[in-house]
């Protein structure tokens, strides 16, 4: 049985279509990353899975229940954080906790042991009696997660959870996430960090309503879209790196060039060899320090197919 | 999960600590009712008393005596001046001043007492006053009109009877339940039933407003909190908070303003509940439109004015046009004024009253049950 499956899942709000038939099957245990641009549907999706916004069109299951049918059902095994945390910030860490474990409706011993169990797996013990407004961003993750874990659910939802955190409190949220997901929780993730990306188990990538790809890591940056017959790969090093492109991009040989931080990733014609690039580019007087072949990244790939996508869409309408 | 108000006590937790952390919001809220009532109660006197007068004799002016007017004038004069209701602030010599004094705003009611009064009376003519009003306070001009036209009726009589003669009919008004008359006494209980309704609706609104603002609405949507649950959870905090500012209310208005209360204050208190019952689920029905706290605030200020003009609280229902007298049956504060009144000035009972309590706890009831339906619909 899937974790998490959709069908067509469709999304309006009058005439604008915010998610547009999409069909995703995510595996129990699995850690699913869904990207996207902003204003793709990514938080939509994901409020028609947890039954909080309705369905328009198409079916969606939460370890085969139906969401529009049971949402009941579905909510005892959800968890879901939100993209702002949801923490009460006038509250305490202490009246968070017991507010939700409330709301999850625990009582009595199991209460004040849930709590106390979720103290100490996120290491709050010092925090108890904070206001949650005063806490760090990662810290507020911490309590957001415990509390959205109290009620021990199968199916994590997280809406850009790492999203203004800083990276020692990304990464330590990462090693979490896989220790809880070692206990067979499924995690759905979004996230704009192609790091978090390439530590998911499966991807999906949304564009604008229209999922346009979905697989492992390594089977999106293999796809033929991302590199079309014909092409190669190279990683172009060079001063004075915007003018380069500038003059690259002029170029008939390149299908496509992007700057990574002080380098050039750029699609070539495949009758252009590494030896030959260099020579035609310093010809142009760009003065090449170094090029090197190149294995699509995750965000070449995002980046190819959005624009792929962008050409359709224009050609369209 | 067949409780249908799941969730009521975690929110009920929760919301007692909110406004643990925010004494100021609750401070305020009973504070600015106070300080509402003190203003209105004490600044604000309807009753309509020493109105500025302008008076032209022109009477005594045949005469060319240095004191203007006869002696017949001048007892009328003195007369109109006991009323309480004028006072004769200027005596002038000619009608251009006299329409002046009007015009200039400096007098609301101008008498001119013509040159042939006495010798209109003693011929036992008919004798004319002519008595100017400024009609733009329609309420002084009201009044002015009428103990002007009582006084004139009054001596009329007075002339008619045979010295030591007897009126046939004497009428002897008696004001049974306000005997002084004072306006707090009749204005307060009113003033209660508006001023409860700003701790009620709006605070409410607020509190479910916020977590709309802040996202963590959502987060209650996917925990099995269910609307009914989540809705008295928070209504119920703010019950509390209603009641402790009725209490205040009761005690400034038999303490400090020293109005007696006729009624059982236990009778008072069970139908107010009621209205603070159907304010709650106003304000959680606002809250269920309303996306910012702006928006909530609107909405209350709506229900505010509708509550202030079309309760009976400023205007008399009875004189209301006919879509308004309509409408104010719509209106919470009609009940709640009718019983405020009722219990603390003609010490009415639940006997005279249960029909309101009813009518407030059917509306509060069915106000809740559309919000919670609202809350429902908002998710799936
Ligand atoms: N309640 C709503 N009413 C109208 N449009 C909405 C609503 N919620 C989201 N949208 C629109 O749907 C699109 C997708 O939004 P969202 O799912 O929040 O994107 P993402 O999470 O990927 O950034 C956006 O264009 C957004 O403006
Ligand atoms: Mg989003």
């Amino acid at each position: 049985m899937l974790a998490i499956q959709t069908q067509k899942l469709t999304r309006r709000f009058g005439n604008f279509v915010a998610v547009n038939q999409a069909s995703i099957a995510v595996e129990k245990g699995e850690v699913f990353g869904f990207l996207g641009p902003n204003g793709s549907g990514k938080t939509t999706v994901i409020k028609m899975l947890t039954g909080i916004l309705p369905i328009t069109e198409g079916e969606a299951w939460i370890e085969g229940i139906d969401v529009a049918k049971n949402v009941d059902a579905v909510r005892e095994r959800i968890g879901y954080m939100s993209q702002k945390f949801s923490l009460y910030d006038d509250l305490t860490v202490m009246e968070n906790l017991q507010f939700y474990a409330r709301a999850y409706q625990l009582k009595g011993k199991k209460l004040a042991q849930k709590i106390e169990e979720t103290i100490a797996a996120n290491k709050l013990e010092k925090y108890v009696d904070r206001l949650a407004g005063r806490l760090s961003g990662g810290w507020k993750q911490r309590l957001a997660l415990g509390c959205a874990l109290m009620h021990e659910p199968t199916v994590l939802f997280l809406d850009e959870p790492t999203a203004g955190i800083d990276p020692v409190a990304r990464r330590q949220l990462w090693d979490l996430l896989f220790q809880l997901s070692g206990q067979g929780i499924t995690f759905f993730v979004t996230t704009h960090y192609m790091d978090e990306a390439e530590r998911c188990s499966h991807l999906a990538y949304i564009y604008y309503g229209e999922l346009i790809a979905d697989g492992t890591p390594d089977a999106l940056r293999s796809l033929p879209e991302v590199n079309p017959p014909g092409t190669h790969r190279f990683e172009i090093s060079a001063p004075a790196i915007t003018t380069a492109l500038r003059k690259a991009k002029e170029m008939t040989l390149f299908k496509n060039a992007t700057i990574f931080g002080r380098s050039i990733h750029a699609l070539v014609d495949e009758s252009v060899g590494q030896e030959e690039l260099g020579r035609e580019l310093r010809k142009r007087g760009i003065a090449v320090e170094e090029i090197r072949p190149l294995i699509p990244t995750l965000e070449d790939a995002f980046v190819e197919l959005s624009q792929r996508r962008q050409a359709q869409m224009e050609v369209a309408s | 999960m067949n409780n249908p108000a799941q969730g009521l006590g975690a929110i009920f937790y929760k919301e007692v600590r909110h406004m643990r952390r925010d004494p100021m919001a609750i401070l305020f809220a009973l504070v600015i009712p106070v300080l509402l009532m003190i203003i209105l109660g004490t600044a604000i006197d309807t009753n309509i008393r020493q109105v500025r007068t302008v008076v032209y004799d022109a009477s005594g002016s045949a005469m060319m005596s240095a004191v203007s007017g006869s002696s017949m004038s001048r007892a009328f004069l003195d007369r109109l001046r006991n009323s309480d209701t004028f006072r004769i602030y200027k005596y002038v010599s000619s009608d251009a001043e006299l329409n002046r004094e009007l015009i200039a705003g400096r007098a609301s009611v101008g008498i001119k007492v013509p040159v042939d009064f006495d010798r209109d009376l003693l011929k036992g003519n008919q004798a004319q006053v002519l008595v100017l009003v400024d009609g733009s306070d329609s309420n002084v001009a009201g009044q002015a009109v009428n103990v002007s036209s009582s006084l004139g009726l009054d001596e009329s009589l007075r002339r008619m009877m045979p010295a030591g003669g007897r009126q046939a009919i004497e009428v002897r008004p008696k004001m049974m339940f306000n005997p002084a008359s004072r306006s707090p006494n009749f204005l307060l209980p009113g003033l209660m039933s508006v001023l409860l309704i700003l701790v009620t609706v709006l605070l409410t609104a607020f509190s479910i407003v916020r977590e709309k603002e802040r996202g963590t609405i959502e987060q209650l949507f996917v925990t099995p909190v269910r609307p009914l649950g989540l809705m008295l959870g928070k209504i119920m905090p703010y019950f509390v908070t209603g009641t402790v500012e009725f209490t205040v209310i009761i005690l400034f208005m038999r303490f400090v303003f020293k109005i007696p209360i006729h009624g059982s204050v236990l009778v008072l208190a069970v139908l107010t509940a009621g209205y603070l019952f159907v304010n709650l689920a106003i304000g959680m029905l606002i809250s269920s439109k309303a996306n910012s706290q702006a928006e909530a605030l609107q909405m209350c200020m709506v229900v505010m004015l509708l509550s202030i003009f079309l309760s009976g609280f400023m205007f008399p229902r009875e004189t209301m046009p006919t879509w308004a007298y309509l409408a104010s049956h719509l209106v919470p504060a009609t009940y709640m004024i009718q019983i405020a009144r009722g219990v603390i000035l003609r010490g009415a009972g639940l006997a005279q009253l249960w029909i309101n309590g009813v009518v407030l706890f059917a509306m509060g009831a069915g106000l809740l049950l559309l919000a919670a339906k609202r809350f429902k619909n908002m998710t799936v």
